[in-house]
């Protein structure tokens, strides 16, 4: 149960970015999150409601993006998708792999709303 | 408006773990961090491993707990520094409280710095603290079926500590079987088996450790001519 960790980690990035664009407000937050690591999404969302009410991301809606465990094999270069388990290049057999994608913890991009005053500015 | 931020949530935690591992290596201070269940014999197999390799290496110790400065007092009384970390709560460590206590620590006397994480399974795997290398201990009457239920630690392990050992008759522990799903998790890491506090199997186990020491600085010197 690290979530509150991680919650928090996500909404002082989010903040301090809104922060320094003047927002008003965080309507939303995206976050990708690995299927390798130890997160549970209701975990995050729980925590999220507990910790967010009070600052710029109040209200805002968490929106979490699962990206599974892809690996590389070395040495006849297959890419794959795969579980925790099950880590060999299907191809090959090879337990030579890398991991390119899975371990994500990161936050994708926030949607915020700007005061009237630079809203025109900022819109194309 | 949308805007894209593309950054690491742990962004704070990484930046001190970087800044962790680059003050070990100037200094040439190995850190291993140790992860274990509660009572999987942790601060005992620590307690071996100096005995097999404090003519070797100078030795440190961090210690990672909810609560309590009982086991620093334990490798303390080996004549080992010991810095006892308590988290209060908190399921593991993050960098920031490692760089604090390795502050306390003489860090031009260490060659060896050994992390003994929070018993926990699940929560340290996913925080990096900056060491060289992570290892897991599991012990014997814990069961077989462990790496089936907390898969991560088992498959991030560098080495795998299977302690206890002596009480394998004991136990309905299927070593073929762990091992095998170990291998499906993790196929190249070796396993262990040990006792700590009787002390067969501790050589292997150091002897590796020893070896992945010499590498992590056998690649970073400069080659001579």
């Amino acid at each position: 149960m690290h979530e509150m960790g991680i919650v928090s980690g996500i909404l002082t990035a989010s903040v301090d970015s809104a922060r320094r664009m003047d927002a008003v407000r965080i309507n939303e937050i995206r976050v990708r999150i690995g299927e390798l690591t130890e997160i549970v999404d209701e975990a995050l969302h729980f925590a999220f409601e507990a910790l967010s009410p009070g600052t710029l991301a109040e209200g805002a809606v968490l929106i979490v993006e699962r990206v599974s465990g892809r690996s590389e094999c070395v040495e006849c270069g297959a890419s794959f998708n795969h579980g925790r388990f099950d880590v060999a290049c299907p191809a090959c057999e090879s337990y030579f792999c890398t991991l390119v994608e899975g371990r994500e913890l990161e936050i994708e991009s926030i949607d915020v709303d700007l005061p009237e005053s630079k809203e025109g500015g900022d819109e194309t | 408006m949308r805007v894209d931020l593309s950054q690491p949530i742990l962004d704070r935690n990484e930046r001190f773990a970087a800044a962790n591992r680059a003050l070990f290596d100037e200094h040439q201070v190995f850190v291993l961090d140790v992860l274990a269940s509660p009572g999987a014999g942790k601060t005992s197999t620590i307690l071996a491993t100096i005995a097999a390799l404090r003519d070797r290496y100078r030795i440190a110790v961090i210690e990672g707990d909810i609560a309590s400065d009982i086991d620093a007092q334990r490798i303390k009384a080996q004549g080992v520094p010991a810095v006892q970390i308590n988290t209060g709560g908190a399921c593991h460590l993050e960098s920031d409280m490692i760089r604090r206590a390795v502050d306390t620590l003489e860090i031009a006397d260490i060659d060896l710095l050994i992390v003994e994480n929070v018993g926990n399974l699940v929560c340290p795997t996913d925080f990096d603290l900056g060491e060289h290398a992570k290892v897991m201990i599991l012990s014997v009457p814990e069961g077989h079926d462990k790496p089936y239920k907390y898969p991560n630690i088992f498959a991030r392990a560098e080495a795998i500590v299977l302690n206890k050992y002596d009480t394998l008759p004991v136990f309905d522990f299927d070593e073929a079987e762990f091992r095998e799903v170990v291998h499906r998790l993790n196929p190249r890491v070796p396993v262990f088996p040990l006792s700590a506090t009787k002390g067969q199997g501790v050589d292997a186990w150091a002897e590796w450790l020893i070896g992945r020491i010499e590498s992590q600085w056998a690649v970073r010197r400069p080659q001579g001519d």
